[in-house]
């Protein structure tokens, strides 16, 4: 098991260097100036110049990412272009919004989807099925920014009842736990919780059928075991795969959130993400990717070591 | 399998006077039938011809060794699995050859290396007393040697038809299409499937039995001389399994074949082998004609495996079980002898050194056991330059 | 020998093959929904393609004293836009946009990705592990993650959509195509067929193509549903096709201020682009099925 863990370990340091290498690179792969967004238009050559190296955009490319690895390594990604503040002052800030929101999500889409996988694996090819899977199809195929907008329109324009944009009263980005802030987390995390809720049901029904299919469930029933204790037999059994999908869709609700993000105004990294592109403000763009990227790769690596942990089959191979 | 063999027949038909029949030979008789002469239209692949005579074997393996490194942890140290060792026999044109062994003895890997469907590590192969790769190319050996997998399901390309997948090793060595149609729909009537039902059936809507008489047929497109059964019958029911090994028997006549037979089922290689080898842990232990090891097995292992098989006479139960011991890990094979952990004979010098395969008798009775190498040292063995005597 | 046989110079007559495809297509027009699916995107794709023959009102041409007039108003069927411009016409028009955008980075990513996965599966050894471990890196991005920052990078447009969304979904691809040849590669048919004597294209060819596309093509298909959403995804933010292009996911964009004042007209760029999407995912459920060529 340890012996696991550490392979898993060593395995990811090169993800994590070829991870920050695409972060450094897409910067430069854009075309025109990186220096576009700093300089004024009228700028003269001696300024670019003089600004150029003092961003270190002179040196040759390789100098340059392991200038900025070192530098990432040791907690410094920058300043923004456009505030001015540290990068990951303001990333840091940002993601504790975006994983308030994925774990709101995660918290009513995974238990919606365990609920419907589970019913609709159980009762296979009844109507019950047939609705939970229509449900999951639907869930997978919709446009959450335009459920977002949907929801919006139903809650807010409509009935006036939920907020539509915006993590706080007045706009503000303070968070505390009472009802008035808490009413504009709703609408937010319903629509992020859409689409893992479709993909838990999908994948906890396929698993279900496998698992009752089995012949041990037979086996279980005929030795006398009651309804109760062949569902804790299917729950062992469906765990690691069902944990790894829903770490998995974590970690896309953390990466991936800019799009409904960008629909209600919420304050995470999505937003900070948006406004970095088009203001064209690179060191926030690149800190931002890095950050969000290596969050995904931590978790998955956390959900390979708690897949492990549980499956005796790989605990013990 | 040549072409002579397919003797022109007469047959009784209505002729439909059609472009490709009016030059037809008819013939007449009272009955107001014609006879129509009929040449065959089946063309068949030459098989490669008889290079070494007859008293050449048609395959001759020495040596033979596959090793297989198994990947450690991050820590532990690097292992193999000794799969074959040092594994020689040969086999003579027309014989059946059994190989007989438990699972994971290395019987497979032995007959994937003979095909070359693997690379050995070490060892030679001659066929008809050539290398392959040498005086013989890899793509006429493949017209020489064929196999039969184990797994009749997994050996058939579902989604190609029966016709198909025979016709797909003919077409590969330069048949054309409807030649080798007819070819695969003749071989199926040879296998006892009419062609009319199975050509343009699923490897799906067939059954286990039938299933394998399309791999023989397959392995019989190439025309080769040397066929590997690979457990073939194993996964069958007994009748059908009876059928088929008839069927092996009838084709093995009407082709001239000569058979390598892998099984772990001691009767069947009983009844269709002249020869047989016992295999343990990747290596060969007793080699001889199946007669004379059934009937005086020289190694403990052969002894013991024939004194596994229960016998059907109730007044003869097996109370004790003739092998004690789990078979060995082949990660990590006993030093010596790889039998000596189970061997009620075992003594301490037989897990210094392997023992090599001795001759018992002049009839090619050979078993790689101290107690049969005369001064071996061991104590059931003889002194030397004297046979050894099993007690 | 009483029996009179009809002479044939050639073998015997056998009945007719049903080719796998055949079977396939016969099982899929049996399932309904599968069928009705794609009846519906049949109709799309022709009211997109034949958009100019449908007699629709300019998708241009706005006007703003007509902007945003709601559903069934006399001249425009499903309303008028932020700029006086016809929803329907729109719709229609924009369908061209969306459709490419979509499925095209997909057809892309399973040629390039079906070809890769191939020869990982069949090669292996070091050929596998390269590709492979170069798979994974892109596989430690979210895919929404990926899209936008290579789209943000390389700037708006909608070729840079497609380029973006193509190296998102090669991977994906890649990972299946050599998972399902891998799993191909060690049946017995395949050592059979080498055993035959038949060269590695050979066989790639007359063996493995046909076992491992069906797979691969059932997972593409789920993936235009994902693809479809991305699409217009970038361009709801920006970064795919710019005014005055119409196109679902732009169109949702401008029209997001709008809902207060006709949230109807808003909302039905956005039901398009849903009704494309399930309906390639029924599909692709649908196909699944028919091709489990056991039942």
């Amino acid at each position: 098991m340890l012996a696991y863990i550490a392979r898993r370990i060593v395995y990811v340091i090169p993800i994590v260097l070829s991870v920050a290498l695409v972060c450094f690179l897409l910067v430069h792969i854009t075309p025109g100036d990186p220096l576009i967004a700093v300089l004024p238009a009228d700028a003269s050559q001696e300024l670019a110049d003089q600004m150029r190296a003092a961003y270190g955009f002179d040196r040759p490319l390789p100098v340059q990412f392991g200038i900025w690895l070192w530098k990432a390594v040791n907690g410094d990604l920058g300043n923004s272009i456009a505030t001015g503040r540290p990068v990951l002052t303001e990333v840091i800030r940002a993601v504790g919004n975006t994983v308030m929101l994925a774990i709101a999500a995660a918290g009513i889409g995974f238990t919606l989807g365990l609920f419907f996988g589970l019913i609709a694996g159980y009762f296979r090819d009844s109507w019950i099925d047939k609705v939970a899977t229509s449900i999951a199809i639907a869930g997978v195929s919709l446009p959450h920014y335009w459920l977002g907008m949907v929801l919006v329109i139903i809650f807010s324009v409509q009935l006036g009842w939920l907020p539509a944009v915006g993590a706080g009263p007045g706009g503000s980005t303070a968070w505390s736990w009472d009802w008035e802030h808490i009413r504009y987390l709703i609408l937010p995390a319903i629509t992020t919780s859409v689409i893992p809720m479709g993909i838990v049901t999908r994948t906890v029904r396929a698993l279900t059928g496998d698992i009752l299919g089995q012949d041990f469930v037979e086996a279980l029933r005929a030795k006398g075991l009651r309804e109760r204790g062949v569902f804790r037999h299917v729950i062992k059994n469906a765990a690691p795969t069902a944990m790894a999908v829903m770490g998995l869709q974590l970690g896309y609700m953390l990466g991936g959130s800019i799009l409904i993000e960008t629909v209600f105004s919420w304050p995470g990294s999505g937003l900070l993400l948006n406004s970095a592109i088009f203001q064209r403000d690179l060191p926030l763009l690149q800190g931002t990717i890095l950050v969000l990227a290596l969050f995904f790769v931590i978790l998955n690596l956390l959900v390979d070591i708690a897949q492990a942990a549980i499956d005796p089959r790989i605990k013990r191979s | 399998m040549t072409l002579e063999r397919f003797r022109a027949k007469w047959i009784p038909v209505r002729v439909k006077k059609t472009r490709q029949n009016k030059n037809l030979e008819l013939r007449s008789d009272s009955i107001r039938t014609d006879y129509a002469l009929v040449a065959p239209s089946v063309e068949l692949l030459k098989p490669i011809e008889d290079r070494g005579g007859a008293a050449q074997p048609l395959l001759q393996v020495s040596g033979l060794t596959k090793h297989f490194p198994v990947r450690g942890g991050l820590f532990s140290p690097r292992q193999t699995v000794r799969a074959v060792d040092d594994v020689s026999f040969s086999i003579a044109k027309g014989e059946t050859l059994g190989i007989v062994g438990e699972s994971g003895c290395g019987k497979s890997t032995t007959a994937r290396l003979l095909m070359h469907l693997m690379t050995r590590d070490s060892g030679e192969i001659l066929y008809d007393g050539m290398q392959a790769g040498g005086a013989l190319s890899l793509r006429e050996l493949r017209r020489c040697m064929q196999m039969v997998f184990q797994d009749s399901y997994a050996s058939l390309n579902p989604r190609l038809t029966i016709e198909e997948s025979i016709a797909f090793g003919p077409k590969v060595h330069g048949m054309a299409e409807a030649a080798a149609r007819a070819l695969a729909r003749e071989l199926l009537g040879k296998v006892g499937l009419r062609p009319e039902v199975f050509a343009n059936r699923y490897p799906h809507e067939i059954s286990g039995g039938q299933r394998q008489r399309v791999n023989i047929a397959r392995a019989l497109a190439l025309s080769p001389r040397l066929v590997i059964l690979d457990e073939a019958v194993s996964a069958l029911d007994k009748s059908v399994e009876a059928q088929v090994l008839n069927l092996l028997a009838d084709l093995k006549r009407e082709f001239e074949l000569t058979y390598l037979f892998i099984s772990h089922d001691l009767n069947v290689v009983r009844y269709i082998s002249d020869r047989v080898l016992v295999m343990y842990l990747g290596e060969v232990v007793e080699l001889g004609p199946v007669d004379r090891v059934w009937d005086s097995p020289a190694h403990p292992y052969t002894r013991a495996l024939l004194a596994a098989m229960p016998s059907s006479d109730p007044d003869r139960r097996t109370e004790i079980p003739p092998i004690s011991g789990d078979p060995p890990n082949p990660i990590d094979p006993p030093a010596g002898c790889r039998f000596h952990t189970r061997c009620p004979f075992a003594e301490p010098l037989c897990a210094e050194a392997t023992p090599q395969l001795t001759a018992l008798d002049k009839l090619g009775h050979q078993a790689a056991c101290y107690m049969v190498i005369p001064g071996s040292g061991h104590s059931h063995a003889g002194a030397p330059h004297q046979g050894g005597k099993i007690k | 020998m009483s029996a009179i046989a009809e002479i044939a110079l050639q073998a015997p007559r056998t009945s007719k093959p049903r080719g796998y495809w055949t079977t396939v297509g016969r099982r899929l027009i049996r399932d309904k929904i599968s069928m009705a699916c794609a009846l519906i995107l049949i109709a799309i794709f022709l009211s997109a393609i034949c958009a100019p023959l449908l007699g629709l009102s300019d998708p241009y041409q706005g006007s703003m004293i007509r902007r945003l007039r709601h559903i069934g108003t006399p001249g425009y069927p499903l309303g008028t836009d932020e700029l006086g411009r016809d929803m329907l016409a729109r719709l229609i028009y924009g369908g061209r946009l969306s459709l490419i955008v979509g499925i095209l980075p997909v057809i892309l990513a399973f040629v390039i990705g079906t070809s890769l996965g191939l020869v990982a599966g069949y090669v292996g050894g070091k050929v596998n592990t390269a590709i492979m471990r170069t798979i994974d890196v892109f596989y430690a991005f979210p895919s929404v993650l990926l899209a936008i920052a290579i789209s943000g990078a390389l700037g708006g447009g909608i070729v840079n959509s497609i380029v973006s969304l193509t190296i998102v979904f090669v991977p994906q691809i890649t990972r299946v195509s050599e998972s399902v040849t891998t799993g191909v590669r060690n049946m017995d048919f395949v050592e059979a067929a080498r055993a035959s004597g038949a060269g590695p294209f050979t066989i790639m060819r007359a063996h493995m193509l046909g076992n491992v596309l069906g797979p691969i093509f059932v997972y593409a298909t789920g993936l235009i549903s994902v693809s479809m959403i991305l699409a217009a995804g970038l361009s709801f933010l920006g970064l795919g096709t710019k005014p005055p292009e119409p196109e679902w996911g732009l169109m949702l964009n401008t029209l997001r201020t709008a809902i207060y004042i006709n949230p109807w007209v808003a909302a039905l760029p956005g039901a398009m682009i849903f009704a494309v999407s399930i309906c390639f995912n029924l599909l692709s459920d649908g196909m699944r099925s028919a091709m489990d060529i056991r039942n």
